[in-house]
């Protein structure tokens, strides 16, 4: 599989849940690891450029597919708008569900580059947030949209 | 830590190529699609495959909503439409065709799971998984669809009262594969559904979906066929045959809506849990259905349905 960018191929135990493979065997430890049952949305990355729970899919599913976490937000050095906007915004807490809301995010943003407050929240609405800061993601998402429009920053 | 027990894997190249591996490992094999009924329940030993036969590069095969116009194409029959198995849950979400012809469907998968899980989730998965708290059972039901499922021998084609055995059974055998869902379109119909869940995402507490088939002008009308059906209210809900036999030939008003609604709060069979009381879910299974059959008579008679009628948050 590509995994941000990248080619790699491991041989693994077909019952290795990709997140696991993401943070275990290529130490890519930015996707977290939460429920394990599909709800939290910790473990959110995107899969051809969908996003998906990773701890629902096993890393062979994925074998051939194009793999995207958190750490392709950052490129050389310049943050995506995405992370500007979790800066300026306060959008993260504890941080625990930012880089999978992060990821997501970015997905939406590259559909819709303008989404309403509902269409955020529906896009996130398979992600929790334990400190329950929804109010300050979806206003960091609107700037990340805002900036890449050219209407701040 | 949740993780499935050991397995062998394979990736199915066609659908012939997955036939014959399930033919060939036999009774622990299971064919693996989105993976998000199975692998939850692979983690909690729930299932225990020993083999696994991934469907995901069938998608483009086997993922596709079309209408085919052939065939009886009289008053009241309008052609087919043909669901490949694999197609996702946001492609039925976002299928304009789908949203034209049985907006049940999107009004049903707006709120199936979320939009992560709609990425990967399909329409096959969901029906062989057969959860009796699961939408498209009843969704499927409510349109009369039937059920096409391959083996080598070749294809038969059943209805989803055949297909749905009940909880967790279908009528899909060890070596077949569900390839496609057919549903009639009709003249003179729509459809709607309404689920009451405890936060986004959750399973129903209980759901309903309702379609509805007129004849004749606005104001003098009849319902020719009605049809609804329940999710997590019992074993086998997802039709109720009872409330089309009432429907029929009556006019679609308040009072032939309420009769609906009152057979359908007798004919579930709720039970309390953390979602509710069994009384609050008999409860609902009325109310859905008056709504869903309300909001499906209007649109049937191309009347405006206020938007978010249907959601209760």
């Amino acid at each position: 599989m590509t995994v941000n960018g990248e080619y790699v191929a491991r041989a693994v135990e077909a019952r290795l849940l990709l997140v696991h493979f993401l943070r275990d065997e290529l130490g890519l430890t930015g996707t977290h690891w939460g429920c394990d049952t599909s709800n939290c949305g910790s473990c959110v990355v995107l899969m051809d450029d969908e996003p998906v729970k990773s701890c629902t899919v096993l890393a062979a599913m994925a074998s051939g597919h194009d793999i995207r976490t958190v750490e392709s937000l950052e490129v050389d050095g310049v943050l995506d708008p995405v992370q500007r906007g979790f800066m300026e915004c306060h959008g993260l807490q504890c941080g625990f569900c930012t880089p999978g809301i992060m990821m997501t995010a970015r997905a939406l943003l590259d559909a819709n580059p303008a989404p309403t407050d509902h269409e955020i929240r529906e896009a996130i609405s398979g992600q929790i947030c334990r400190c329950t800061g929804y109010a300050s993601i979806v206003r960091s998402v609107q700037w990340a949209g805002a900036f890449e429009r050219g209407e701040s920053g | 830590m949740q993780v499935p027990a050991p397995i062998e894997y394979e990736r199915a190249t066609s659908i012939d190529h997955a036939l014959g591996l399930l033919e060939r490992l036999g009774e622990e094999s299971r064919v693996i699609a989105g993976g998000h009924s199975l692998l939850p329940m692979m983690k909690l030993r729930l299932a225990n495959p020993e083999y696994l036969v991934d469907l995901g590069d069938l998608h483009d095969e086997l993922g596709y909503i079309t209408h085919e116009r052939t065939g009886r194409n009289d008053g009241q029959s309008a052609g087919v439409v043909r669901i490949g198995a694999l197609t996702r849950h946001r492609e039925l979400l976002e299928s304009e065709l789908l949203a034209e012809l049985f907006p049940i469907f999107r009004d049903a998968e707006s709120v199936i799971a979320d939009p992560p899980v709609r990425n990967r989730g399909t329409l096959g998965g969901a029906l062989c998984q057969a959860d009796p708290s699961e939408d498209l059972s009843s969704v499927c039901t409510t349109l009369g669809a039937s059920c096409v499922i391959r083996s080598r021998r070749g294809e038969r084609v059943v209805s989803m009262e055949e297909f749905h055995r009940g909880p967790y059974e279908t009528a899909v055998g060890q070596a077949e594969i569900l390839t496609e869902v057919r549903i009639p379109v009709r003249r003179g119909g729509s459809s709607a559904y309404a689920k009451v869940d405890r936060r986004a995402g959750d399973w129903a507490v209980v759901a309903a979906g309702a379609a509805i088939w007129l004849t004749g002008a606005d104001d003098g009308s009849t319902i020719s066929d009605a049809r609804v059906g329940l999710a997590a209210v019992g074993p086998n809900t997802t039709g109720i045959p009872e409330i089309s036999e009432a429907l029929r030939g009556r006019r679609p008003d308040e009072d032939a809506i309420d009769l609906a609604a009152e057979i359908a709060a007798r004919s579930c069979s709720p039970v309390t849990d953390a979602r509710g009381s069994a009384d609050y879910k008999r409860h609902l299974a009325g109310e859905l259905t008056r709504r869903t059959l309300r909001v499906a008579a209007a649109r049937a008679a191309g009347r405006a349905v206020p938007d978010g009628v249907l959601r209760w948050r």
